[in-house]
């Protein structure tokens, strides 16, 4: 049985992945993943807001009352050095490349064209095999216009890529007016991997406090229909490879995206909920399948149920719409 | 060898060389010397080395004196040991000091020289704590400047090796201290050539050792104590030469040459000053002017070794012309026949007058005079005073200098016109607050001037006493010539206000040359500048001639996320305007110096910076002076006209910055000052206040109990009055049981005394339900409300308070409605210690008796100009007091054990009246219920019944019994400090008036740390926390003091924290006061040295005790009685990890990001012992304390 799959120019042992969370902050963590095998491991992020803001938050509570007081000029003692997120983040990618054989890909999430895209680039020299841009961004300006927002995709996108040579993923958002139109532009400025999609955390409401209470909800698999879909529709429509990463929680799941056309489907939340271990069930659950059902690698299956090779193209578009109320309908 | 120029204070000076000729340094923090200790901790947790190659051992003890018995400790068995300590610290280190002394072993003391406690504390620089070791046994060598500190520093290491004298090295606090100057830094090559290997074996050989062992400090007996005490006598008669020839060592390494007595001046002066300490520097200042422009025959004597003293070399030291000498000292001996220098020189010119070789023709005049106590000015023209004294046929003698003594008229007069500052240096002066960087901008710029021209540098800084919206004031000079100027400047070229508000508080302008520069920060348009002026301002700019420049500085920050700090874009704007570099240059230096400053803290912050840097200049404008003042902006008077004689003539003078001015006949003689005086500082510092939304409101009473400043208030009345109530004035009807129909209830913001924390708003539970980012409380911009809402809080604080006794002081919605008698302190914005301090205040305040350890509560308690302690409406309040930092506790031991004898003296008394009062009313009086507000009513009636009744008694019973009828009434005594106190300095007080049963209620405002001298760890900081002197995360458990405090049985003790359970800080303060013995309640205290937003500190105390990391729990020894567990757990078992607590404050924070590996471990062994007291409290709390438990459990083991 061959699970062997090309992600990004990365030979994987098979399509599973776990995508950027918390597991990864701990090197143990990720051995295991690697021994429950997973055939590489996207890191944590690294956020644009963490490098801005956890030097300035350093700045501004070390800094904040001094001077101010006779007998108190300074209420921290300075030490000559800090650690700061980047400098962490950095060690740690090199700590995970010397404990594990997987391929490590860095993350670094962040908005603007700004100075932090340089760790970029320090990401690659702490050894990272690849990098993913996960560019998470709500525009919530009325005076941005939507060619904006996609301009700021591909110039993050065109910044990073001129200061790396390892392979750089793009992490997407699903709402883009003309998600096929946008995957080719970021396809033509050189993105060497779609991931699809950033799961934007929704806010919700505390009834008892009136406040706003953003809470972390776990991914249902369902949720993989919208990568599904659109992995599905631009299979072979892109040089880029392509990550599915919402949703995945089964084998089948997994199976599902490789037909579509996807190159690796990312695991996150039944990681978190059931255990690293999960990784070799999914994975043995793959082999199993497909030795039921006659594949014998993975490049075989891919993009078998893509929009190109489907018997229902059109299920994929408006068309599968009226169908799906048509449906509804007869039930009644 | 070219030596590398530095630009450091003197403390540092003083640290660099005690730090790299020492193995062991014993620290305590104390001001102004706290830096130095600082220092060495921070280069030994970077690993520096000593001149021998091993880094020194820095450790903290829990006191002074503790301090002096581990260098003492230390040096006995061998090391080379030092401390750095002032103050009520040196006097605390006396009694060892004796030991050191008297056992001839080596070392040196670095004191940055600071008043003593008399009727007052005073952090400031004078000589009175090393003149109170004089009879020690130690050496006193005294630097006068930044320079020496560092040079004689070495020379007294060098001194005490070879005398085998102990020395006190002093400088003065804060004017050499603080000082921040341009120095020729000592290598270790230079410091390795002064100290003696050879005798540093010698002091070795002679340290205790079970290798070759004897016994040192033994007891004797009439027979030899006395001979003994005379074998030392060799060791101190070579000593000064032994200091001299160090000092020719010295000279010979460095080209300095000092000299044990130092005479400047003319060669044949008749008039001699004789001095020592940094007034030295002024006074030859003065000298070189009077000598070179005047021809004046005078000349001054610096004194640097004061002990031992030498006569001869003082003999030696004087022209041989000099007539008459005025010796000048910093420091007071009351009923003495003079100060202790002015009694040595005149036995010294005596003895040696008397003997077989006179020095002198003629037996000169010797006068002597007091100046500088407490860091007073002392001036050029001061000292030119003395020398005009000195002219008189009979100068006076015993004189003070700088002061105006209309009372016993010591004081000579000062012509201010002498000013000797010329145009060789260069003089700026710079206003700004606490907050906006100013200070540390202007270090920087010292630094660079220093360091990057051929100039001489000096900087000054002085800040007020308040710890919210504090304001500074920079002196800074420069110029070719070394500078001796050691006073504030008199007259500067550059004057930099960085806020516009300052304007109206100082006379910015008053000190500005005719043809100086005026740089101000304006929030205003600049074409809307000029009529933004006060009329006096706009007078001064033109009558003086001034170049005036504004900047929007704030407008700059803003846009580069500089936030309210200014500072490197004055900082800018001060190089391109001054000149002092070509401007590439000096922009260059700037982001030098800002890498360097900043660089650590990541490049992000250092960008912001540069870009604050260029975008400085675009905004800087030159203003083009109209010829006339057209303002129509008046200052407005410092304090109210409503406000008592004593407030306006003299509290006003030192609110206004104008305290020297105050006379000996305004100043109380015994440190007496009136309460209730902050409500007459109407500060205006907050730029958003909160504002009442009767709407939403709910009445509980919350904004009200945490806010740190009593600026928000609650009041229930009779709706009647609200007839002549102020227009915008806000009232709803008063919900609650106990309040007549018809009552209204408002909550009311003192606009002008808020300092704007948003504790309140934070806390406040009610939300808009129209609009949920409003409250019933909302932060609103202070200035357009601040007229209205003062006439409303004047209209409001005339509303009747409530009758106490109808208040359910076990509710907050209803103790709010208690007057708070400690009210606008000069505490931190959004202080954690404050709300329970006013608590205390509001609960127990017409009765109380407050005993305060100094620290953070004594100076926003009693830091003049004002005071927060209040009086309400029937002239009672709280009766507070500060003795000392170590021994509070037994200070308000002793106020207990006088309350209860006059109370039983009193009862007695009124036993004795019996016939005449009836035995009724005795009876009442005798036995009266006083356990709650009625009761005590009751009792305040039927006393002054007593006293109506007595007051035609012409009897000696019926006197006495007068004085003391007032203890009749219950008294409340609190004793209430910090952690620093509580836990170290005065732990063995506390633990011995806690074992006394006595009733004595105590409040530690536990913040972790010493907040007050800046944030050094004391044993209440928890593990893993930075703090100074633990730079590398504590390594040990918060000690529990509440769990040994229970050890006794009989101490009511609570663990609070109000922000998490305010009903449970409520119950343990009305318990601990109602319980008939010692009580203690540890109050968890969010703090500025935690580094938190300080709006989110009951935030910070909630996560305390999710965490378990603050149990909140009450020990009621009364419980035991009615058989239940006297322990009562009142928060629940942890619910949160505490890194979720930990990790949201910068002091735990900063660990992971300074020292990582570190901070992962101690998080790990932090949690465990969190999870372990937790169990422990667990199992005390569910212990059966019932007869029947204990029975069965007996039954069982049976």
């Amino acid at each position: 049985m061959n699970l062997l799959t090309k992600y990004m120019g990365l030979n994987l042992k098979n399509p599973i992945v776990p995508s950027a969370s918390p597991l990864s902050q701990d090197v143990d963590t990720v051995k295991a993943m690697e021994d429950a095998g997973a055939a590489a491991v996207v890191v944590y992020s690294l956020f644009e807001e963490q490098i801005v803001h956890e030097s300035g938050e350093l700045d501004h509570y070390l800094s904040n009352h001094t001077d101010s007081y006779a007998e108190a000029l300074s209420y921290f003692p300075e030490p000559e050095k800090f650690h700061l997120g980047p400098y962490q983040y950095l060690d740690h990618i090199a700590k995970l490349k010397k404990s594990v054989d997987i391929p490590i890909i860095g993350s670094i999430n962040g908005v603007s064209n700004g100075g932090w895209i340089k760790y970029a680039q320090n990401i690659e020299q702490a050894g990272a095999d690849a990098l993913e841009l996960n560019v998470y961004y709500i525009p919530t300006n009325p005076n941005i216009p939507g060619s904006e927002i996609e301009k700021m995709y591909i110039d993050t996108l065109k910044a990073v890529k001129s200061k790396v040579k390892i392979p750089v993923a793009i992490k997407l958002s699903p709402f883009f007016s003309s998600m096929s139109n946008m995957a080719k532009k970021l396809d033509e400025a050189g993105a060497d991997a779609l991931v699809m999609f950033n799961r934007f955390y929704q806010p919700d409401f505390d009834l008892e406090k009136l406040e706003v209470a953003p809470n972390l909800m776990l991914s249902t698999n369902w949720e993989m229909r919208l990568p599904l879909r659109w992995i599905a529709i631009l299979y072979g429509n892109v040089k880029a490879s392509m990550a599915a990463t919402s949703g995945i929680h089964s084998h089948l799941d997994a199976i599902k995206i490789i037909m579509a056309g996807g190159d690796v489907a990312m695991m996150c939340s039944e990681l978190l909920l059931n255990g690293v271990n999960r990784i070799g069930q999914v994975v043995e659950g793959m082999k199993l399948w497909m030795e039921e059902n006659e594949y014998d690698s993975i490049e075989m299956m891919k993009g078998s149920m893509s929009q190109k090779s489907t018997a229902e193209p059109a299920a994929f578009e408006r068309a599968n719409y009226m169908k799906m109320l048509q449906s509804f309908k007869t039930l009644l | 060898m070219e030596r590398r120029k530095i630009t450091i204070d003197g403390n540092e000076a003083a640290a660099h060389v005690a730090y790299r000729v020492s193995e062991v340094i014993a620290i305590y923090p104390i001001t102004p010397s706290s830096t130095m200790g600082e220092l060495s901790d921070a280069w030994s947790a970077r690993q520096i080395k000593n001149i021998w190659g091993t880094v020194p051992t820095v450790s903290e003890l829990q006191s002074e004196g503790g301090a002096s018995g581990a260098v003492h400790g230390s040096l006995q068995s061998g090391a080379l040991t030092t401390t750095f300590t002032a103050s009520q610290g040196l006097l605390l280190m006396i009694p060892n000091m004796y030991k050191i002394a008297g056992e001839l072993t080596s070392t040196v003391f670095h004191v940055s020289a600071r008043s003593i406690a008399a009727s007052a504390l005073s952090i400031f620089g004078d000589h009175s704590d090393v003149m109170a070791t004089r009879q020690t046994g130690f050496g006193l060598i005294c630097s006068n400047s930044v320079q020496e500190v560092m040079d004689t520093a070495l020379i007294a290491h060098r001194a005490t090796l070879e005398s085998r004298i102990p020395f006190i090295h002093f400088f003065d606090g804060f004017r050499t201290s603080a000082e921040v100057m341009k120095i020729e830094e000592l290598s270790d090559d230079d410091i390795r050539a002064m100290i003696d290997d050879e005798k540093i074996s010698e002091f070795k050989k002679r340290a205790l050792s079970p290798e070759h062992p004897f016994i040192r400090g033994t007891a004797q007996n009439p027979d030899v104590y006395f001979q003994g005490r005379e074998t030392v006598n060799k060791f101190y008669d070579p000593c000064p030469e032994i200091v001299q020839n160090a000092m020719d060592e010295f000279a010979k390494i460095t080209g300095r040459q000092y000299k044990l007595f130092d005479y400047y001046g003319a060669p044949d002066a008749k008039r001699i000053i004789v001095i020592m300490g940094s007034g030295a520097e002024a006074a030859q200042e003065a000298v070189e002017f009077l000598t070179e422009r005047k021809e004046e025959k005078v000349g001054i004597l610096k004194v640097r070794l004061y002990r031992p003293f030498s006569a001869k070399h003082l003999l030696a030291a004087f022209p041989k012309t000099v007539e008459k000498i005025a010796v000048l000292d910093r420091t007071k001996e009351p009923g003495s026949l003079g100060e202790p220098l002015y009694l040595d020189v005149v036995s010294a010119i005596s003895e040696a007058m008397g003997s077989n070789k006179p020095p002198f023709a003629k037996m000169p005049k010797i006068i002597g005079g007091r100046y500088g106590l407490s860091s007073k000015e002392f001036t050029p023209a001061m000292v030119k005073a003395v020398f005009d004294n000195l002219k008189q046929d009979e100068p006076k003698n015993h004189f003070t200098i700088g002061i105006i003594d209309d009372v016993t008229f010591t004081s000579l007069d000062v012509d201010e016109s002498f000013v000797t500052e010329g145009d060789e240096v260069v003089r700026c002066l710079f206003y700004g607050l606490g907050a906006d960087g100013t200070v540390g901008a202007n270090k920087n710029s010292i630094k660079i001037i220093g360091e990057e021209t051929e100039n001489y540098a000096q900087g000054y800084f002085v800040y007020d006493s308040k710890k919210s919206g504090s304001t500074t004031v920079s002196h800074l000079r420069f110029g070719r010539k070394p500078i001796h100027s050691s006073y504030l400047i008199q007259s500067a070229k550059f004057v930099g206000c960085h806020t516009f508000g300052l304007l109206e508080k100082f006379d910015v302008l008053g000190n500005i040359e005719n043809g100086g520069t005026f740089l101000l920060n304006s929030p205003y348009p600049t074409e809307e500048i000029w009529d933004k002026l006060p009329t006096k301002v706009q007078q001064q700019i033109i009558d003086k001639k001034l170049n005036f420049y504004v900047i929007d500085g704030y407008s700059v920050a803003n846009k580069t996320g500089m936030g309210s700090r200014v500072n490197t874009i004055m900082q800018t704007c001060f190089f391109a305007i001054s000149g002092i570099l070509p401007k590439d240059e000096a922009i260059e230096q700037i982001k030098k110096s800002i890498k360097k400053t900043y660089g650590a803290k990541g490049e992000e912050i250092v960008k912001k910076n540069f870009e604050a840097v260029d975008q400085t200049l675009d905004n800087l404008f030159k203003i083009d002076v109209p010829a006339k003042a057209t303002s129509s902006i008046q200052i407005p008077p410092t304090v109210s006209p409503k406000a008592p004689d004593y407030v306006r003539d003299v509290l006003a003078k030192m609110m206004e910055g104008k305290g020297d001015q105050v006379k000996v006949s305004e100043m109380p003689i015994d440190g007496t000052f009136p309460s209730a005086t902050t409500r007459w500082e109407k500060r205006n510092i907050a730029l958003e206040v909160p504002q009442w939304d009767p709407e939403w409101c709910i009445q509980c009473g919350k904004c009200a109990l945490v806010c740190p400043h009593a600026a928000i208030r609650i009041k229930v009345y009779d709706k009647a009055l609200l007839k002549d109530a102020p227009a915008t004035f806000k009232s709803m009807d008063a919900k609650g049981k106990e309040f007549p129909d018809g009552y209204a209830y408002t909550i009311q913001t003192a606009v002008e005394d808020c300092t704007g924390c948003e504790l309140c708003y934070e806390v406040c539970p009610a939300k808009n339900k129209k609009e949920t980012r409003l409250k019933a409380l909302n932060m609103v911009p202070q200035i357009p409300i601040r007229e209205q809402e003062s006439v409303n809080y004047d209209y409001f604080l005339n509303l009747p308070e409530i009758d106490r006794r109808l208040v359910n002081t076990g509710l907050v919605k209803s103790n709010q409605l208690l007057e708070p008698l400690f009210e606008y302190s000069g505490a931190c914005s959004g202080c954690g210690e404050t709300p329970y301090v006013k608590l205390v205040s509001q609960l127990f305040g017409d009765r109380a008796m407050v005993a305060n350890a100094t620290g953070c509560s004594s100076i926003y308690g009693g830091n003049l100009p004002t005071t927060p302690w209040a009086v309400n409406k029937e002239g009672r309040g709280p009766a507070w007091s500060n003795s000392l930092f170590e021994d509070n506790a037994e200070f308000g031991f002793g106020m207990r054990l006088a309350v209860d004898k006059q109370f039983q003296f009193a009862n007695e008394l009124v036993v004795k009246f019996t016939d005449k009062l009836g035995k009724e009313f005795v009876d009442a009086i005798v036995h009266a219920d006083q356990k709650d507000e009625a009761g005590i009513y009751d009792q305040r009636e039927r006393v002054a019944e007593l006293k109506k009744k007595l007051s035609g008694v012409n009897s000696v019973d019926a006197k006495k019994l007068l004085e003391v009828a007032d203890y009749l009434v219950k008294k409340s005594v609190w004793i209430i400090g910090g952690d620093g106190w509580a836990y170290d300095i005065g732990y063995g007080g506390l633990d011995h008036v806690i074992a006394s049963g006595k009733n004595v209620n105590i409040l530690v405002l536990d913040t972790e740390v010493y907040s007050n001298t800046g944030g050094q760890m004391s044993k209440s900081t928890g593990m893993g926390a930075v703090a100074k002197f633990a730079a590398a995360g504590k390594p040990t458990p918060k000690k529990d003091l509440a769990m040994m405090a229970m050890n006794y049985g009989n101490v009511y003790v609570a663990k609070v924290a109000m922000g998490s359970n305010d009903a449970q800080t409520i119950r343990a303060f009305l318990e601990a006061e109602a319980y008939n013995g010692p009580s203690i309640i540890i109050a968890y205290s969010h703090c500025i040295a935690h580094g938190i937003n300080m709006a989110k500190g009951m935030e910070s105390q909630k996560l305390a005790v999710d965490s378990g990391y603050w149990p909140l729990f009450r020990y009621n020894p009364d419980s035991l009685k009615e058989g239940k567990n006297p322990l009562k757990l009142d928060s629940k078992a942890p619910k949160i990890k505490l890194e979720d607590y930990i990790y949201k404050e910068t002091r735990y924070k900063m660990l992971t990001k300074s020292h990582p590996t570190e901070a992962q471990h101690l998080l790990v062994a932090a949690q465990e012992e969190v999870l372990k007291r937790w169990k422990i409290y667990e199992q005390m709390a569910g212990f059966d304390f019932s007869k029947n438990g204990g029975e069965e459990k007996s039954e069982s083991k049976n």
